[in-house]
């Protein structure tokens, strides 16, 4: 069985066919079942899912490899004919590296940190071919780095990994997979740690490398737009399951899956300001899967059938397949709605918060160059750069946590000191800051009625009563129900943790929110949620400044932009007339480099610039 | 490439290492902390109720002879200018005389110095291949039954006092059950100790065995986080073999946290190993310093005291060497953004106390 149908000529020349795998946790509940699919030879698969649809279960086992505490207890994997669960220890190394190679999401923490890049990628081939002599090894790693766009000279051989740049890094571990010219790479989110213009440079860098030397691909991502630039099939997954099976046009034109549908409407576009359709409810963990369709309890369209028995992955015409017992049809379903939102115009109003030439410096390196913007009431500036330009630290000094940092910050027209400590109450109250990593922002060991009871008593005089009665309100706000207040952080998804942490803002009263990459940590659907809460609380009259690198996030919420580059702004605007004319070649490549579904060209965005 | 791209640091030139000037910086500071030590060794002989006077001639000396001796050994000078000229004293070699048996402190302390650097190195020549490898054996068969069998083990040892194994070893070993060796250390001070290697064997053994179960569990502990680590699970998927995984990517990462913690033993061994010198009546400086406080020897307190000092700085010296050595980015980073002792200060916080109350 396998995911395309047998009389398929593409079937026949499949390199990788996946049939029934199945790995389970130590408990017995699965991670993912009844996984079937093949890849052609050249061919590029996208493996899309939100986190714990098992994309990267499916991605690892593909070498024959789990994750401690899972197991693969069932299927195969067949690679150039061979079933590679069935392999000894031995073997398995010898068809690793050499017929299927793997390159890893996180490329800092992925290459040994005590070797040179140079031993190990002569490991490598010495591990793989032995007979090769040291010359002829030397050769080969210096065609493959120029393959990948690095440096071949000694000087760079001898380099450690901490010496050189994430996407140098990066680069690295695509040498390594591509040196033996495997039959199938397995790519797991290679580019999510990545800055977008970095990005697009390694996009378009493995695309270039399976073209040219044949090698078929499973590019598991959860950026659809990443994947609709570089695939030639999708497959969609949820709770575990393959719920779609598709050539890349006909998903993205045309779902058939609601979940798949529901993903493509959550998706802010760089391109266009569209309305965000965030999927209700959260996707259900291993063991605690309903019975039936997994997707069933968030779908607009369920039946009664939905919650008995779960539906097949059976075919639904073009070669697409869908397990849902309501597909959509081509007509009814598409990016029909994905249709422009215009930007609400808004009156001159005199500043809120004026920011007059802010200079930071970390010991001898500056990192903000007197950089001033102004942000009025009941508006959404958007402080948009890539890692490293000093957006947060521009973003905490304004919150008072800038030891660093020096300038004029007026608040009201009064002036608003950098350190909190010489805040009064009253200012620290009305300013207040949401973390990007609602992981780490809650303090585990107290509850959200501590927590959130907490910033009511340490600004407000009011009594236990009162004080419950504004958490309960702050808690509906953000939309989540009265019975979290007695919940640990630890109970809650991303998504909710977030809004507890905006919640907890929300009950200072703060006329002023500053959101440091608040849904960079979140999966699309839950991001949608969050960033259509904050929509909400600016119609209200807060004043938010929305510190990203995610042009799309910032079509769909901001109003103005300040680009930051290297701790300089280099263009400022209204939302739209940046993103749309960009005037700086900088934010021009940013936005070019940005990827999106709306903005379809086949080819991933060439670089704008020669190298440089 | 673009400017994201090429930013990363370049490789300085091959002249001076970039470890070198924070090495000669902690060189530095090491001087000084032994420094600071003699000051607090000199004032706190001081502060002792005691006068060196009374002690050298007796309880029945007139109290004119005793102010003629302070006279005659400076006792009546300032304190300041005392410690100046004990400090000149001692940079110039001179560490006194015992105002005990009138021998000058230098032969007194010389030989017993030896024997305990003589412990202190068939100890670490034990351990540290020891706990190496059963560290990493225990963490390649990590919740196997044996791991488990050995974690115990190793965690009643750890348990038992060092007096407790030591009279638990002489019973064994030199008495009814089976007599092999001397229960005693009776060393001919006349000879090396290297030469009557049958007086050696139970204290060695006592301290390995002390020992061992820390270290072992530390080797055991950072190996397995090593094993975990993501760069250790991508080399296996590239097909690396299992042995060169272990021994080239694993282990390297592992051996930081034990360098330190050897660096702990060992200084902590430096000191003397006072209850395993009392059991076996072994000779080491453990003792000596006992006997010395006992009598209020000053000249030979404040010499120990200060060059335990001056080696457990210059073992740690070594060790954080080791560590930068052995950690790329700390040895390219050229002193900037060394913290190598918040490292060891962080996993110290963890690993500290155990170990002290073992082996003092």
């Amino acid at each position: 069985m396998s995911a395309l149908p047998s009389r398929d000529p593409v079937t026949a020349k499949a390199v990788l066919r996946v049939e029934g795998l199945r790995v389970e946790l130590r408990d017995g509940s699965d991670v993912v079942s009844d996984i079937h699919f093949s890849v052609a030879a050249g061919e590029v698969v996208g493996l899309v899912g939100e986190s714990g649809s098992g994309k990267t279960t499916i991605a690892s086992a593909l070498l024959a490899h789990a994750r401690a505490g899972a197991r693969i207890v069932g299927g195969s994997v067949w690679i150039d004919g061979t079933d590679l669960l069935a392999l000894p220890a031995a073997e398995l190394a010898r068809w690793r590296g050499r017929r299927v190679s793997y390159v890893p999401q996180d490329p800092a923490m992925a290459l040994s940190p005590v070797l040179r890049i140079g031993t190990q990628l002569h490991e490598t081939l010495v591990v793989h071919e032995p007979a090769l002599v040291r010359a002829a090894r030397a050769d080969r790693i210096a065609q493959t780095l120029r393959d990948v766009g690095l440096p071949s000279d000694d000087a760079f051989l001898r380099r450690f990994p901490h010496e050189l740049s994430g996407g140098q890094q990066q680069r690295v571990l695509l040498a390594l997979a591509f040196m033996l010219r495997p039959t199938l790479i397995v790519l797991d989110e290679p580019t999510t740690a990545l800055d977008v213009t970095t990005q697009a440079k390694i996009l378009e860098t493995i695309s270039a490398l399976c073209r040219s030397h044949g090698v078929a691909a499973v590019y598991v991502s959860h950026d659809l737009a990443v994947v609709r630039h570089l695939a030639d099939r999708v497959i969609v997954l949820y709770a575990g399951r393959i719920v779609e099976a598709a050539s890349r046009d006909a998903l993205f034109d045309a779902p058939a899956h609601p979940y798949s549908e529901g993903l493509l409407g959550a998706i802010p576009d760089v391109a266009l300001r569209t309305s965000l359709r965030p999927i209700p409810g959260l996707a259900p963990a291993p063991q605690a899967r309903p019975q039936g369709c997994a997707f069933a309890p968030r779908c607009r369209q369920r039946s009664t059938t939905c919650t008995e028995r779960a539906p097949a992955l059976s075919p639904s015409g073009d070669g697409q397949q869908v397990a849902c017992w309501h597909p959509l049809t081509r007509r009814g379903a598409g990016r029909a709605v994905a249709a422009a939102v215009p930007t609400p115009v808004r009156d001159a109003v005199p500043a809120l918060l004026e920011v007059d030439g802010i200079d930071a410096a970390y010991g001898p390196r500056q990192v903000l160059f007197g950089v001033s913007f102004s942000l009025q009431a009941g508006e959404c500036l958007a402080l948009v750069g890539e890692s490293g330009s000093g957006k947060t630290t521009l973003a905490r000094a304004l919150a008072g946590l800038g030891d660093h940092a020096q300038g004029q910050v007026r608040y009201e027209g009064q002036d608003l000191p950098l350190n909190a400590r010489e805040r009064d109450a009253a200012l620290r109250r009305q300013i207040q800051y949401v973390f990007q990593n609602p992981y780490r922002a809650l303090n585990p060991r107290k509850t959200v009625g501590r927590i959130i009871g907490d910033a009511v008593h340490h600004f407000f005089d009011v009594d236990r009563a009162e004080g419950l009665r504004r958490a309960v309100l702050a808690l509906q706000r953000v939309a989540l129900p009265p019975e979290t207040l007695a919940l640990y952080p630890g109970d809650l998804s991303g998504g909710e943790r977030q809004r507890v942490a905006i919640a907890r803002a929300l009950i200072c009263e703060p006329r002023v929110l500053i959101c440091d990459e608040v849904t960079s940590a979140l999966d699309v659907s839950v991001q949608a949620t969050v960033l259509e809460l904050l929509g909400q609380l600016q119609r209200e009259g807060l004043a938010i400044l929305f510190v990203t690198h995610n042009l799309g996030v910032v079509r769909a919420v901001a109003d103005r932009i300040v680009v930051l580059r290297e701790g300089r702004i280099v263009e400022a605007g209204a939302a739209d007339a940046v993103l749309d004319r960009p005037a700086n070649l900088y934010t021009r490549t940013l936005v070019h480099d940005s990827p999106s579904l709306l903005r379809a060209s086949r080819a991933p965005p060439q670089p704008l610039r020669a190298a440089s | 490439m673009s400017a994201a791209e090429t930013d990363a640091p370049v490789l300085k030139g091959r002249g001076i290492p970039g470890w070198l000037p924070w090495f000669l910086k902690r060189l530095l500071s090491g001087l000084g902390a032994v420094l600071a030590s003699s000051v607090i060794v000199f004032m706190a002989t001081q502060a002792l109720p005691s006068d060196p006077a009374r002690v050298i001639l007796g309880p029945e000396a007139s109290e004119e002879s005793i102010h003629l001796l302070q006279r005659q050994l400076g006792l009546d000078r300032p304190v300041a200018v005392q410690y100046a000229d004990w400090l000149g004293r001692l940079l110039r070699g001179g560490l006194g005389h015992s105002l005990d048996s009138q021998v000058p402190v230098t032969d007194l302390i010389s030989a017993r110095f030896g024997n305990t650097l003589v412990l202190l190195g068939l100890v670490a020549l034990f351990s540290i291949p020891l706990s190496l490898a059963i560290g990493v054996a225990l963490a390649l068969r990590r919740d196997s039954r044996l791991d488990r069998a050995a974690v115990t083990v190793l965690v009643l040892l750890k348990a038992l006092p060092s007096f407790a194994l030591a009279i638990g070893l002489i019973s064994l070993l030199s008495t009814s059950v089976f007599s092999l060796l001397p229960a005693v250390s009776l060393l001919d001070p006349e000879r090396s100790p290297l030469s009557q290697l049958q007086y050696l064997v139970l204290p060695t053994l006592t301290l390995v065995l002390s020992g061992l179960p820390y270290l072992t569990r530390l080797v055991r502990g950072s190996m397995i986080e090593a094993l975990e680590a993501e760069y250790v699970t991508l080399a296996r998927l590239r097909g690396v073999p299992e042995r060169r995984v272990v021994w080239r990517h694993a282990l390297p990462n592992a051996l930081i946290p034990a360098i330190q913690g050897i660096a702990l033993m060992l200084s902590v061994l430096f000191g003397g190993t006072l209850i395993v010198e009392v059991v076996f009546t072994y000779p080491g400086i453990g003792s000596t310093l006992n006997a010395a406080v006992q009598v209020r020897d000053l000249p030979v307190i404040q010499a120990v005291v200060l060059i335990v000092t001056a080696g457990v700085v210059a073992i740690n010296l070594v060790a954080d060497l080791l560590t930068v050595l052995l950690t790329p980015r700390l040895r390219t980073a050229g002193g900037v953004r060394l913290n190598v002792r918040r490292t060891r200060r962080v996993f110290r916080d963890a690993q500290n106390a155990r170990l002290v109350k073992t082996h003092s």
